[in-house]
């Protein structure tokens, strides 16, 4: 993708600078408020709750007002290229030395693209609605301030990672977002299981950082820049790009190949993909709207935006074909193509066989990421990006839904032990279906069932890449199939929990009513039809064009994805449909197929492979250390000690015998003399006198004898 | 003789000797405190003689000094007969052998 520069076009003249162009100097304002209310928030006392939590949302909602505006001037700049004629993808950018070693300068950055601008848009509108939920979710907390300080903070970091032109920028808002991760995920850390995810998630999260940081070094030693972008000297533009293809790595991949799976090692960690996935589902120890804003909707759709904003260089040296189409594709993207379907389908399975309200929701997030991945391999940004919009705003639906019903429950998670909920909780059910029909991807009215064909579309269409279609394929089913069995777990049949469920304050559902709109709304932009999302990223026009809906190419997809979506919602309404089994009793699934269920019920063991291969390594790594401790280090020490304390021992014998001697001697003599001059002071007036008397006369006879001549 | 100066201040010196004698050898504190009486007046017989034989005996300056020493010595017996009253109080006695306590 060729981007244009749109400082070189005012710069020429042709081209008037667009109104809002003050944003893009002011773009740091966007992370920096909810940093600085973050840090506001951490310096004020428990008791100030009301305080707290409108500091937040207030920075927060400056932080939307000011992305609304961003994303203005780049739709108001894209149409004004448009107008000249330039169809191609463009950016603003600011860029400054933040220190200088040597010949080289670290350079730090903001960009405003389409990518960023409308990323912003939703982190801080999503988060926004996120952060009013939890006023009542978490009201009866007493560590309510520190929650939203965290949040705050949360909030700001992420924005950082979106509007970063640096990849050094990035990577430290990339490690401030896995710091609040950790701190949210443990935030109840008197629960054990809470503290023991926390450190989960971020030790293996950091497992990719490593390699991400590994590549961010070699893309620095290579293009010897820090920026994305900088007129033309930035590390994704051609330059650079084309410098990074002629070298060769090892395996056969050139060095832009190797770097970019080392970034995506990165992403795969911080986005839960295979094999890195494992700390996702147990984050759910955290509180719901965490589970919602962090781990459903913007920190682990940040791998996906990472490799969205690394797209031209995961995709140097693809082969197009003349009218810019891809005709080929990289070893890059069919690594990330082949883990994202792979991951959609492997976490869609585990997804069938959980029982937990909010696990189940952590599996189909991790199967949805890797539809996104598989999407940006497939077809590029703006497919995986759409997925990641819409996906966005229905899981945080989904997510927060799960928690009016936790929350109404009485905490109760064992989706086992409700039921009925429909007429209990009605808003909350009716936006919860809304969430799960959009997931499902339940045809044309839904925004999920847009976003969800452009991938399954792309796939289809890739002619290098052929196996991710029906893995992808299979995925949908499984979506469809693992939702209908929760809903109708958790909404239809009798009641099976104890006590009477409770409908959830207004200040719970409004944000569940807004998010259950844009479920549905965000469809409209990514229509075949009118596909102004793609065209909006890539920087062309987007027409209105009814036709494309009735291709015949588009009508067997269409035919195709409606298959799946009612074989999955069939099956799971045949299984589980009003059946309102007992807690105790085996799931419909089990009696069928005990093994198979089984495995997936223990989420194919893969926290237990980990368990006797990385961690028994690493007990095995531990006692060899020990050991080395004990015999090898410590008697080195041991010896040292040793020699020291003779050396002591010397200079103890020195002390009593020379210094103390000396000392001794001298002090006795003081006080012998002492003695005798203190038999004077007999403490008798008198004597005193006589002293002075004599001492007169001695004077007087002195001074007499010196002035006789 | 060869002047009437020398005859006092022979007699001051004699004064002060006595005085002087009288505080370091009487026992008992009164007697001490007559004896720096003795000693203050011969050094008052010095002033007045040294005034009266001196260039300018029209300026009053011995007269005065004499004036200010009695007064001086006045509130000094005051305050060391206070002192002896407050000794004798405080230990039953007046002889200085016994009191031995101004060691440091």
């Amino acid at each position: 993708m060729l981007a244009t520069d749109p400082l070189l076009l005012y710069q020429f003249g042709n081209i008037p600078t667009p109104p809002q162009a003050w944003i893009v100097r002011w773009l740091w304002l966007i992370p920096a408020l909810p940093i600085l209310s973050a840090g506001i928030i951490s310096l004020l006392k428990q008791r100030f709750r009301r305080l707290s939590s409108s500091l937040a949302i207030g920075s927060l909602s400056g932080s939307l007002l000011l992305s609304i505006v961003a994303l203005s001037h780049v739709i108001y700049t894209r149409n004004l290229l448009l107008q000249f004629g330039f169809n191609s993808g463009f950016h603003d950018i600011v860029n400054f030395t933040w220190f200088q070693f040597g010949n080289s300068a670290v350079d730090l950055g903001w960009i405003l693209d389409p990518l960023s601008a409308i990323m912003a848009v939703m982190v801080c509108f999503v988060g926004l609605l996120i952060f009013i939920y939890s006023t009542g979710y978490m009201e009866h907390d007493e560590n309510f301030t520190r929650f939203f300080c965290f949040l705050s903070l949360f909030a700001g970091a992420m924005l950082g990672v979106v509007i970063a032109n640096s990849i050094l920028l990035l990577f430290m808002c990339w490690e401030l977002v896995g710091l609040t991760s950790y701190l949210l995920i443990g935030f109840w850390y008197q629960k054990p299981s809470a503290a023991a995810a926390a450190k989960k998630a971020f030790i293996t999260t950091r497992v990719g950082d490593i390699f991400f940081l590994l590549g961010i070094v070699w893309l620095f030693a290579q293009t010897g820049t820090l920026l994305f972008y900088n007129h033309g000297s930035g590390s994704m533009e051609g330059l650079a790009l084309s410098g990074l293809l002629a070298q060769h790595a090892a395996l056969g991949l050139t060095a832009s190949g190797a770097i970019g799976l080392l970034i995506f090692a990165g992403a795969a960690g911080k986005s839960g993909q295979l094999p890195l996935h494992v700390w996702l589902p147990d984050a759910m120890e955290g509180p719901t709207p965490v589970s919602a804003l962090i781990h459903a909707a913007t920190m682990v759709a940040a791998g996906v935006y990472l490799i969205a904003r690394v797209y031209p260089l995961m995709s140097a040296g693809m082969p197009l074909t003349a009218t810019g189409e891809a005709a080929g594709t990289t070893t890059a993207l069919i690594v990330v193509t082949w883990i994202g379907a792979a991951t959609a389908v492997f976490a869609a399975l585990i997804a069938v066989a959980q029982n937990d309200i909010k696990r189940i929701l952590a599996y189909s997030t991790i199967s949805q990421l890797g539809y996104m991945m598989a999407g940006l391999g497939l077809g590029g940004v703006a497919v995986g990006m759409f997925h990641l919009i819409t996906h966005a705003f229905f899981k945080a639906l989904l997510f927060l839904g799960a928690g009016s019903v936790i929350h109404g429950c009485h905490e109760e998670q064992d989706i086992r032990r409700m039921g009925g909920l429909k007429t209990q909780m009605r808003a909350t059910f009716l936006t919860y279906a809304v969430g799960m029909l959009a997931l499902c991807g339940f045809p044309l009215v839904f925004s999920g069932f847009w976003s969800k064909d452009a991938i399954l579309e792309a796939a289809h269409k890739s002619a290098f890449i052929k196996g991710p279609y029906y893995l992808l394929i299979f995925g949908a089913v499984l979506t469809a199939f693992y939702m209908t069995r929760q809903v109708s777990y958790v909404f239809f049949g009798q009641a099976r929990g104890d006590g009477h469920a409770h409908e959830s304050p207004r200040v719970m559902t409004a944000p569940l009513a807004i998010l259950a709109f844009f479920a549905v709304a965000l469809g409209a932009i990514g229509t075949p039809a009118w596909p102004w999302f793609r065209a909006f990223l890539e920087g062309h026009a987007a027409s209105f064009d009814m036709h494309a809906l009735f291709e015949a190419d588009f009508a067997k997809l269409l035919a195709t994805s409606t298959v799946i979506v009612f074989l999955g919602l069939g099956l799971g309404w045949l299984l589980y449909g009003n059946k309102s089994p007992k807690a105790e009793e085996p799931d419909a699934l089990e009696k069928a197929a005990p093994a198979l269920w089984a495995a997936l019920r223990d989420r194919l063991y893969v926290d237990e492979l980990y368990g006797v291969t990385v961690i028994a390594f690493y007990y095995w790594w531990a006692r060899v250390a020990d050991w080395l401790d004990r015999r090898v280090w410590g008697g080195i020490v041991v010896a040292v000690a040793w020699v020291f304390k003779m050396f002591a021992q010397f200079n103890r014998l020195l002390d009593m015998h020379g210094v103390d001697g000396t000392f001794d001697k001298a002090c006795e003599e003081l006080s012998t003399g002492g003695g005798i001059v203190s038999r004077v002071q007999n403490g008798r007036a008198q004597t005193y006198l006589r002293i002075l008397a004599f001492a007169v006369i001695a004077l007087a006879a002195i001074l007499i004898w010196s002035v006789r001549p | 003789m060869s002047s009437p100066l020398t005859g006092y201040l022979v007699v001051a010196a004699l004064l002060f000797s006595i005085g002087l004698a009288g505080a370091l050898v009487r026992r008992n504190a009164i007697m001490v405190l007559i004896g720096i009486e003795l000693m203050l007046n011969a050094a008052n017989l010095n002033f007045i003689a040294f005034w009266r034989y001196s260039p300018h005996p029209e300026a009053l300056t011995g007269m005065m000094f004499a004036i200010f020493s009695i007064a001086v010595a006045a509130a000094e017996a005051a305050v060391g007969l206070g002192l002896v009253i407050a000794i004798h109080r405080h230990t039953g006695t007046t002889d200085l052998d016994k009191m031995n306590r101004m060691k440091g």
